[in-house]
């Protein structure tokens, strides 16, 4: 077929032309312009912003809640698109359609309304105050919020693996007399690890940059509970865009390189997908 | 398939409950409580902050930014997707690379690429105010934004789609002396109208709630740059709590509304493409 393929389809200068244009003015050039900018910026500055105890303190926050966050995601993405795909139940459609939830619906409002929940008056604060644990404005609060936000992310990515296995692996594993629990590690668990990784990869990258349903939850105290896109943010109020930039710079990176291990993960994936077609 | 055991209903039972206790707990909870709590003063108060002044303008201009959003990333997301999928180039994929990147980049970092080309700083800033163009703490600076981080949304869903579908077709209409324009519509169209819905749907849902991204670039210049979850920071910031959450209970609807049109639209698709196998 990529032999016949000499363009017989109309279509094709027209089609790249349209969507280089437009790629162009969106992405490309607001991108150079960053590049261009970090250029006229000296090297010694970026690492003097960079290396700042508040600065450094913000990483911390940001990669740990962000781990955390997309672990629990990854265990519960797990649980949820097992339920989904081999159960039947009543509510099954429901809660598959709840899943997308936090696609959308904007960060701001979850954040304040997780804010409000988890605060030492609302419903689910007030019974761990009880215990002496607080979760909104603590690092308890930042991570739920990403909880909240990474959800999707891993029960998307494993969903369309499971549904599509070979099931006749898991019987000869049944006929053999081998244990659920030996099945699930030594049968399905192995084919649906690169999808795991996809949508933990995911969900970290995105739980790294989220900003909107952070911001409420999290109180933001410096070294305590500020996030390194909320560094950004105020570096921006204060017109100083040189730091604001140093900082972006090294998030890009950490995002940049989440990408390409994840495309890394997903061609091996689709590789998987496509053999069970 | 092989009978059930106990154990393994017991197992199927805790799973499915450990699933809808963390949906609730995470999902549903934070909607009842926007809706308790917007309504915590009776109907009147919530009314009065609904169509409060401010809140119908940030009302008009989050919709001004969707439409913009959803208009440019549908031209986008068609040419680039009959790009991507009908025709073999070099650099294919670093062009689907670039652009899937704006979703991978924190919206604050997206904000910030906006303001560094555009912004006082900027080299072409003198031209700009020459023309009296104001883009940065300015609609258009907002639309900009909601556009960014939308970018791929219409595209990536139809791409998918394309490519299984294959070029057969296309290059039969085209030897057989079909135009361009009446090969996508009788032939590729039908295709690909479910999965080019539902990225509509997805882009008009992140375009609304964007957050973080418009934030940079807004200003906060109340009733002029102010859209919907910007209104809702600010009313919460100032412990106007009711208010805040009366305003976010028109996102939450339009959310909800989303997730019930994305529902009804993967299943006639599903429906339909069972229906042609």
């Amino acid at each position: 077929m990529k032999k016949a393929n000499k363009r017989v389809i109309p279509g094709f200068g027209l089609s790249m032309g349209v969507t280089i244009s437009i790629l162009s003015v969106m992405v490309l050039i607001p991108l150079a312009s960053l590049v261009v900018f970090t250029l006229h910026m000296d090297l010694g500055e970026i690492i003097n912003t960079i290396t700042k105890k508040r600065v450094l303190a913000s990483f911390e926050v940001s990669f740990l809640t962000a781990l955390i966050a997309s672990v629990i995601n990854a265990v519960m993405g797990v649980i949820l698109a097992w339920v989904l795909v081999r159960y039947e139940f009543p509510f099954k459609r429901l809660l598959d359609g709840m899943i997308e939830l936090p696609f959308a619906l904007p960060t701001a409002v979850a954040g304040i309304a997780l804010t409000s929940l988890t605060a030492d008056t609302g419903l689910i604060g007030g019974f761990f105050a009880k215990f002496g644990i607080k979760i909104a404005y603590t690092r308890i609060g930042i991570t739920v919020a990403l909880v909240f936000i990474g959800i999707p992310f891993v029960v998307r990515a494993v969903q369309p693996v499971l549904e599509k296995l070979d099931s006749s692996y898991e019987e000869a594993g049944v006929v053999l007399g081998a244990s659920r629990k030996r099945i699930f590690w030594k049968v399905i668990f192995p084919e649906i690890k690169p999808a795991i990784f996809t949508g933990f990869g995911l969900a970290f990258g995105r739980c790294l940059g989220e900003y909107g349903s952070v911001v409420f939850i999290a109180g933001n105290q410096p070294f305590e509970t500020e996030i390194t896109p909320l560094i950004i943010m105020s570096e921006l109020q204060e017109y100083d865009y040189a730091s604001a930039t140093a900082i972006a710079l090294v998030m890009l990176s950490a995002s940049f390189l989440i990408l390409f291990l994840v495309n890394l993960i997903q061609m091996r994936n689709t590789r998987i997908l496509k053999g069970g077609n | 398939m092989h009978e059930e055991s106990i154990g393994s209903k017991v197992v199927k039972w805790i799973l499915i409950g450990i699933s809808f206790i963390f949906v609730f707990l995470m999902l549903v909870l934070p909607l009842i409580t926007v809706i308790t709590e917007a309504l915590k003063q009776g109907w009147k108060v919530y009314l009065e902050a609904v169509s409060d002044n401010y809140t119908i303008k940030a009302v008009i201009l989050t919709l001004e930014a969707t439409v913009c959003a959803v208009a440019v990333n549908t031209i986008f997301g068609l040419f680039a997707a009959w790009a991507l999928s009908k025709f073999h180039f070099k650099g294919k994929k670093l062009l689907s690379t670039l652009i899937d990147l704006p979703v991978t980049v924190s919206p604050i970092i997206a904000g910030l690429i906006f303001v560094l080309t555009f912004g006082r700083q900027s080299p072409i800033y003198p031209f700009l105010e020459e023309m009296d163009i104001k883009i940065v703490f300015a609609v258009p600076g907002i639309i900009l934004a909601t556009i960014f981080v939308t970018f791929p949304f219409i595209s990536r869903e139809l791409i998918p789609v394309l490519e299984v579908q294959g070029t057969d077709e296309e290059e039969a209409a085209a030897l057989m002396g079909a135009k361009g324009f009446t090969i996508f519509r009788k032939i590729t169209f039908p295709h690909i109208k479910w999965a080019f819905l539902y990225g509509i749907v997805l882009c008009a849902a992140r375009a609304m709630g964007e957050f973080g991204a418009v934030s940079v670039l807004s200003g906060h210049l109340r009733g002029k740059t102010n859209t919907l979850p910007l209104h809702v920071e600010i009313l919460f910031n100032e412990f106007k709590y009711v208010p805040a959450f009366a305003v976010s209970s028109i996102l939450v609807m339009m959310a909800v509304l989303i997730l019930i049109i994305k529902s009804v639209v993967e299943y006639i698709g599903k429906r339909e493409s069972e229906d042609v196998r």
